[in-house]
């Protein structure tokens, strides 16, 4: 009876003391911010990224899984602009975490460093699924990325004083790397400068801003909308007038619209990896660029 | 129940003494930080959203001039209107104005259904099972379902409130949720206090319009009279592991049935429940749990058939016991569930109950006596829902109850243990256009009492419109 005793003590004092000890821990809705997150906080830091790159972000279930990473989360880094309207506040209110609630410091929202774009003059859920916010898809843009670096670190440094240093260190650190790397990508999508690009989903606007695509139509007849048959005709019909290069769509969704408009088109579909892990390349956030840029000029081209 | 009444202050005082006082100075400097650095960010966002309104407005100045000189005059009237509107502030919350900045998230639901019943639906009744209450789905032909609600907001810093209106097709308004929940409590602890549906189980803590199919399951309509909500407190607690463990315990009136409103001070039921959960691989998800119920009737009134075939008055006071144990699994490849995705859910329910029955309760047949109650009941669903292609899912449900054992002591002369297993088989079929509408269309063979076999048709609709709602697991 006591050795019984004495192991459901020892197993609850382990329970209770074992993520305390541990470095902060960041619970990361999109793997984005985690592999952020990562960059920024070393290995002071223990990231959970609570989905991964063949998740619609929209559509994410409140798993079990999410609540009890959400428990002994000391930071919340979310994208915001109600990207995670679904699922994220069940998550925290769930968990029964006072730390990581909105408006504390434990909890981070990407989207409120960025100036957000298509921010909708109709708020309206008849014009499909729009962010009142704006777009909430900022990560297409490597220079949001920089934007929202910044103030990651100091709420690092904020959550973990005796770290504070370390922190601010690894974002000068990242800030320079992060720099050279837009600007050798910059040099490189030169080619695709005006290109016109058909989307899949709404989900490259950013990335369509730094680049100077020009996006012409999308699959979808509206955000978050399946594509129909009716506007999918439409779109054909456009592209016969004025011809795009490709035609995008992120790694987790569906290739039936964009494989079907690429056939009477006759453009190339570009799969993009949309986040870190989309693809065997996108390994962490250079891959995710790398890769990204590599795929469209090889569908420019 | 003095030990019910013990826990209950305890839990009480719990409440009371948070740790706030203690990290005032701390907590206040720390928001004070907060605040000043938020106003910073926001300043410089708002530079950085009128330098960009200020180069777009160049930009389209210069456009409209250069490319559509016919159409200038109208663009250029309307240039005026539409700006405003089309750059907002950025990065803040577009603030409502005055009074309605504070305005708690609402969100309604509408519902309708059309229903065909083989069998008059008035003499819908569960064999062998005390009856529960009102637990038929709905009307004949076409009707209005439940309409739902729902006000939520944060109170202050320490609370978040909800209130949920059930609007009923016959014109009556009920509370179905009002409740308090303190968010600041320390230690991972959750407490609830005010009207809400109890965590019992699987399904019980989901509002209607959430399930799988038009109606509750056997079980819960034999059991519970449909869904079991509780007036009192609830302490939920998640265990700071990588496993999700939560211990749920709650304490009330123990006015819903199976328990009923015994004009008596103190604690009516109390229930206690676990639920573990988990992922495996990237591409399955579970949670299970056990809950134990434990309430009390007192006179509590109901008719059956006795032998000699009168319809006997019969009123039982004593102790209910029900336990659950639940079973949820999803599939979707990936974690992804916008293509495909699978659900299995099940959950079995068994019930005690020993008291007194009286025989012939309002003196009716002139036999009126009272004896030993003791029951032995249990029943258990399963069903899947499989989504085949993009927002359409075909499910199946089998329900079952065992009668059990009902022994009634000296009134075993006037009435039967019934033998008859009451079982039911749906399927349907659900198209969902967004997130916020969904077609069912739902049939069903009910075999609830001897030669009494129903075929039952419904044809749903759901619309949600307002506040964006999240789903539970």
């Amino acid at each position: 009876m006591t050795t019984i005793l004495r192991l459901i003590i020892g197993a609850v004092a382990l329970a209770l003391a074992g993520p305390a000890l541990a470095a902060l821990n960041v619970f990361a809705t999109v793997p984005e911010w985690g592999a952020l997150a990562e960059e920024l906080g070393g290995d002071k830091v223990k990231v959970y990224v609570a989905t991964n790159a063949l998740q619609d972000p929209h559509h994410v279930e409140a798993k079990p899984s999410l609540i009890a990473r959400a428990r002994s989360a000391d930071l919340v880094v979310a994208t915001g602009a109600e990207l995670e309207i679904g699922w994220l506040p069940l998550v925290t209110q769930q968990a029964g975490n006072p730390a990581i609630q909105p408006g504390k410091p434990g909890y981070f929202e990407a989207a409120a460093y960025v100036t957000l774009l298509e921010k909708p003059t109709r708020l309206d859920r008849a014009e499909g699924d729009v962010h009142p916010g704006g777009n909430p898809h900022i990560q297409t843009d490597p220079r949001n990325i920089a934007k929202v670096a910044a103030p990651l670190s100091e709420r690092l440094a904020q959550l973990d004083p005796p770290n504070a240093a370390y922190y601010r260190e690894r974002q000068k650190a990242f800030s320079e790397r992060w720099s050279a790397a837009i600007a050798k990508w910059e040099k490189e999508a030169t080619p695709l400068k005006g290109a016109q690009i058909v989307v899949q989903h709404k989900a490259f606007t950013y990335l369509e801003v730094w680049l100077g695509l020009n996006e012409i139509a999308a699959l979808e007849p509206k955000p978050g909308v399946e594509p129909t048959t009716a506007h999918l005709a439409d779109v054909l019909a456009l592209l016969q007038r004025q011809p795009a290069k490709i035609v995008i769509r992120a790694a987790y969704q569906s290739g039936r619209a964009s494989e079907w408009i690429a056939e009477r088109a006759k453009i190339n579909v570009v799969v993009l990896p949309f986040t870190v892990g989309g693809d065997e390349q996108a390994k962490d956030l250079y891959g995710l660029f790398d890769d990204t840029i590599a795929r469209l000029l090889k569908g420019v081209s | 129940m003095s030990r019910f009444k013990l826990a209950s202050s305890a839990l009480a005082l719990a409440l009371m003494v948070s740790p706030a006082a203690r990290a005032a100075t701390d907590a206040e400097l720390a928001e004070i930080r907060e605040q000043i650095r938020q106003l910073k960010e926001q300043y410089e966002a708002r530079i950085q959203a009128l330098e960009q309104r200020l180069k777009d407005a160049e930009a389209r100045s210069g456009a409209a001039g250069a490319t559509q000189p016919a159409q200038a005059p109208p663009a250029a009237a309307q240039a005026p209107a539409a700006q405003p509107a089309a750059a907002p502030p950025v990065a803040s919350a577009p603030a409502a104005s005055g009074i309605a900045a504070f305005n708690p998230a609402i969100s309604a639901v509408l519902q309708g259904v059309y229903s065909n019943y083989s069998q008059d639906p008035n003499q819908y009744a569960i064999a062998g099972f005390v009856p529960s209450g009102d637990i038929v789905p709905s009307k004949r032909s076409f009707s209005l379902a439940e309409s739902e609600l729902t006000l939520t907001a944060n109170v202050d810093d320490k609370f978040y409130g909800n209130l949920t209106f059930s609007l009923s097709p016959e014109n009556t308004v009920e509370v179905e949720e009002a409740y308090g929940l303190y968010t600041a409590a320390p230690y991972g602890l959750a407490p609830k206090f005010g009207r809400f549906l109890s965590s019992i189980g699987y399904l019980n803590d989901q509002h209607q319009h959430a399930w799988d199919f038009f109606d509750s399951p056997l079980v819960y309509q034999a059991f519970l009279g449909g869904q079991y909500q509780n007036n009192g407190l609830q302490l939920k607690w998640v265990a700071p592991t990588e496993t999700y463990v939560e211990f749920g315990g709650e304490i009330g009136s123990g006015e819903a049935f199976p328990g009923n409103d015994r004009n008596k001070n103190g604690i009516g039921d109390g229930n206690v429940y676990v639920h573990f959960g988990g992922d495996v691989g990237p591409s399955n998800s579970w949670r299970a749990g056990l809950s134990y119920l434990q309430t009390a009737a007192a006179n509590r009134d109901f008719t059956q058939i006795d032998l000699a075939g009168n319809d006997a008055a019969l009123s039982f006071s004593g102790r209910s016991q029900l336990a659950i144990a639940d079973f949820v699994w999803k599939w979707a490849p990936y974690g992804n569930a916008m293509e495909t995705n699978f659900k299995l859910q099940s959950e079995y329910f068994w019930r005690r109950e020993h008291g007194d029955l009286t025989f012939d309760a309002n003196g009716a047949l002139g036999l009126t006596q009272t004896g030993n109650y003791r029951s032995n009941q249990s029943g258990f669903y399963v069903q899947g829902v499989w989504q085949f292609i993009p927002q359409w899912r075909v499910g199946g449900r089998y329900d079952w109850l065992d009668p059990g054992s009902v022994d009634y002591g000296a009134n075993n002369i006037y009435l039967a243990n019934g033998s008859f297993h009451p079982q039911r088989s749906a399927v349907m079929l659900d198209w969902t256009p967004s997130e916020f509408s969904r077609f069912r269309i739902q049939f069903q063979q009910a075999k609830l009492k001897p030669d009494f076999t129903d075929n039952e048709l419904f044809v749903q609709y759901i619309l949600t419109l307002g506040a964006h709602g999240a789903h539970k697991f």
